[in-house]
């Protein structure tokens, strides 16, 4: 018995507790990056954005949280209702593990696995079943529409998302995502890797049906998509997915290019601040350039979006993966 | 332009750049909407709002029932029916205006040669129900009595330019 | 090791379970899906064997680029699955003499295995211990040395045959005007603007 309480009982507890720790933040700041992302817009727009809801509107996404909790979930009478029901669940569900391997300072991490950067890529490749499963489910023509475009979408831009972390993972030789921040010590790959950086951002953006790809949504031609049948909570749910998800690609941004948790230089003011708290800024600040890029940008035309995918991003990561392998083997620098 | 600029601002993105640092710019400036339920913008004295019906300054009400604005009202919103009072004038029984249909034209302001029915500064009277919109002249004299301070310095300042 | 036996079955039922529904699954999306979920069940035995690299692999491979294709087919096909079914019976006997070998084939193998267990040591002699090298870099060492040829011939032949499918579904239709992106981007004020004085009641 007593073998049972130390070999499984105190483990899970420990596990549990670790996944506690990631996930109720991650939700807050979910809830907290509509709020941001609201006043940032308002900002732009030379709005005010909310504000009547605590002071500054802070208190703004537990109404709209409260609000969703609330609601009637209406389930379209010609819906696939079991389908309908897993696809938001499915969402969230994959934009939540993926926070398992995200390394948030040294150490500082749920599961430290050796193959972490293909587990995220496979986390990510995943999520485009919620969102097939939703349009195709609610049996409505908008939500197939969104539903098709997201998922060509995204798998087009996988491709390249892929070829860039194969950069990234040559530099470093390695698939564990510590192992790839502490390789940048020295210098961050924005810098020896800047357009490769620069392409997995804008990848990033088509991945997570971000303005300006924001094709899947677009609330002028297809209402919303492949949410357009859903309501209260599950709309929630696929919504804080997506927002968690695009959280997420801000962290993998950080991670691959930005340096994970260290500091931009390795002298005395920067090493006091601790690590978790630059790997957090750094994500707020990608987040921000998410927001910005929504608020300065319009639409891409389907067959542009489609171009560039393939004619323009796959050539030039792929190209980018051969100039770095032959860099690398010349100047001797494989790792 | 040369070959060479042009690359150059294709493959830096710089155009996508500059658009950037416009809404970046923006980010500081002054916010331009006013925070509505709190702070309001200025209103014209010519502005046509709720609609309310004046008296005297002695208390007696200035409508006579002659019907004009029932006449020239193009929604046909308004209905008046009207009797001798004791005193031998002729007033109002009934003065209804159905809020729903008014389009808010001012045209039954031009009319009255009382100045009795005018179209106040209020525009913030919207109701649960579409009963509520029904006004009937309690309700219209109940406007007038709340807006008349109002009213009556919105007409003054209108007066010299009619 | 209970949990890890634990996970064992879940998974390998899950795996039976959903391989079961793929094929009587009445609708073909149903099917797509639960053959998702297979495919997602033979990852999680992948990662219980210690080959977590294979386990992503299929994951992104099959899960993530394969099945997505599968789905899109079959839910834009308006396929009548009615029709299809009638007749099922009449390839019975094709689909159960492949069956039959396949199960002869696993008799066979797993047969080999019990009566002769040293041809695991040798069938897994190439690759080191998991706790000396990952499995990745133990992947990479064996097919990037030992069986490159096969690797590189493998790729040329999934090459020529993307090149054979885009010929085969390629056509070329006349007339078809396409926008010119970087010719649009590259004009000029100085190009597209002309400004000519017109004299009042001639037109241009």
């Amino acid at each position: 018995m007593a073998d049972l309480w130390a070999n499984y009982i105190v483990p899970g507890l420990w596990i549990l507790l670790q996944v506690l720790v990631v996930v109720v933040p991650l939700l807050i700041a979910v809830a907290y990056f509509t709020w941001f992302e609201r006043k940032v817009m308002a900002a732009m727009h030379l709005r005010m954005g909310p504000n009547v809801v605590g002071p500054w509107g802070l208190l703004q996404p537990f109404a709209d949280a409260v609000k969703m909790f609330v609601k009637e979930t209406i389930l379209p009478t010609s819906a696939n209702k079991i389908v309908f029901l897993i696809a938001p669940v499915l969402t969230f569900v994959l934009a939540l593990v993926a926070w398992a391997v995200i390394p948030f300072g040294e150490g500082l991490v749920v599961s430290d696995i050796n193959v972490g950067i293909l587990y995220l890529f496979a986390i990510s490749s995943l999520g485009v079943y919620g969102i097939i499963m939703a349009g195709w489910a609610s049996n409505s023509r908008y939500a197939f529409l969104g539903a098709l475009r997201s998922a060509a979408q995204m798998v087009s831009y996988e491709v390249s998302i892929g070829f860039v972390m194969i950069t990234v993972l040559m530099v470093v030789g390695s698939l564990n995502l510590s192992d790839i921040v502490m390789a940048q010590q020295k210098v961050w790959f924005v810098i020896p890797l800047l357009p490769m950086a620069v392409v997995f951002f804008i990848s990033a953006l088509a991945e997570t049906n971000r303005v300006p790809f924001d094709l899947p949504e677009a609330e002028s031609e297809l209402v919303a998509g492949y949410q357009v049948e859903y309501s209260a909570m599950t709309f929630g749910l696929l919504f804080m997915g997506e927002n968690a998800n695009l959280i997420l690609m801000s962290g993998l941004t950080v991670i691959l290019f930005l340096g994970g948790w260290l500091p931009p230089l390795d002298i005395a003011p920067f090493t006091w601040i601790p690590g978790p708290i630059w790997f957090l800024s750094k994500i707020v600040v990608m987040l921000f350039v998410f927001i910005w890029i929504r608020a300065t940008f319009p639409r891409y035309r389907y067959d542009q979006l489609m171009r560039l995918g393939w004619k323009v991003f796959l050539p030039l990561s792929m190209f980018w993966v051969v100039l770095t392998g032959g860099v690398l083997i010349a100047f001797d620098l494989v790792p | 332009m040369s070959v060479i600029t042009r690359a150059i601002r294709t493959v830096f993105l710089l155009e996508l750049l500059r658009g950037m640092s416009m809404t970046f710019r923006y980010l500081f400036r002054k916010r331009q909407t006013i925070n509505y339920p709190f702070e309001k913008g200025p209103l014209s004295p010519r502005f046509r709002g709720e609609h309310a019906l004046r008296r005297y300054p002695n208390g007696e009400e200035r409508c006579i029932a002659c019907k004009l604005c029932e006449a020239v009202c193009p929604a046909q919103a308004i209905v008046i029916e009207s009797e001798p009072r004791e005193d031998g004038s002729r007033r109002t029984t009934r003065y209804d205006i159905d809020m729903t249909k008014c389009i808010y034209c001012g045209l039954c302001e031009e009319a009255c040669p009382v100045d009795a029915i005018v179209e106040g500064p209020n525009f913030e009277f919207a109701t649960e129900t579409r009963e509520e919109l029904y006004y009937n002249k309690d309700k219209l004299l109940a406007n007038g009595d709340r807006w008349e301070a109002e009213i009556a310095a919105n007409l003054k300042a209108d007066a010299k330019y009619r | 090791m209970i949990i890890q036996t634990i996970a064992f079955y879940v998974f390998a039922a899950f795996v039976v379970g959903s391989a079961f529904m793929v094929i009587s699954a009445r609708n073909p999306v149903h099917s797509v899906l639960f053959l998702i979920l297979a495919f997602f069940n033979s990852a999680g035995l992948f990662v219980l064997l210690g080959a977590e690299f294979l386990a992503m692999i299929l994951v992104i491979v099959y899960v993530g680029a394969v099945a997505v294709l599968f789905l899109f087919v079959v839910m834009m096909l308006d396929i009548n699955f009615v029709r299809l079914r009638e007749g099922f019976l009449q390839y019975l006997p094709i689909g159960a003499s492949v069956g039959l070998l396949l199960l002869v084939e696993m008799i066979l193998v797993v047969g080999v295995l019990a009566t002769s267990p040293d041809t695991v040591a040798v069938a897994a002699a190439p690759t080191p211990d998991i706790t000396v090298v990952s499995n990745t870099e133990a992947l990479g060492a064996l097919l990037y040395t030992k069986y490159v040829y096969l690797f590189q011939s493998a790729g040329l032949i999934l090459l020529v045959a993307m090149i054979g499918a885009i010929v085969l579904a390629h056509r070329v239709r006349p007339g078809v005007r396409k926008q010119s992106i970087s010719a649009q981007v590259s004009r000029t004020r100085a190009e597209g603007v002309e400004l000519k004085k017109v004299k009042t009641g001639d037109g241009i």
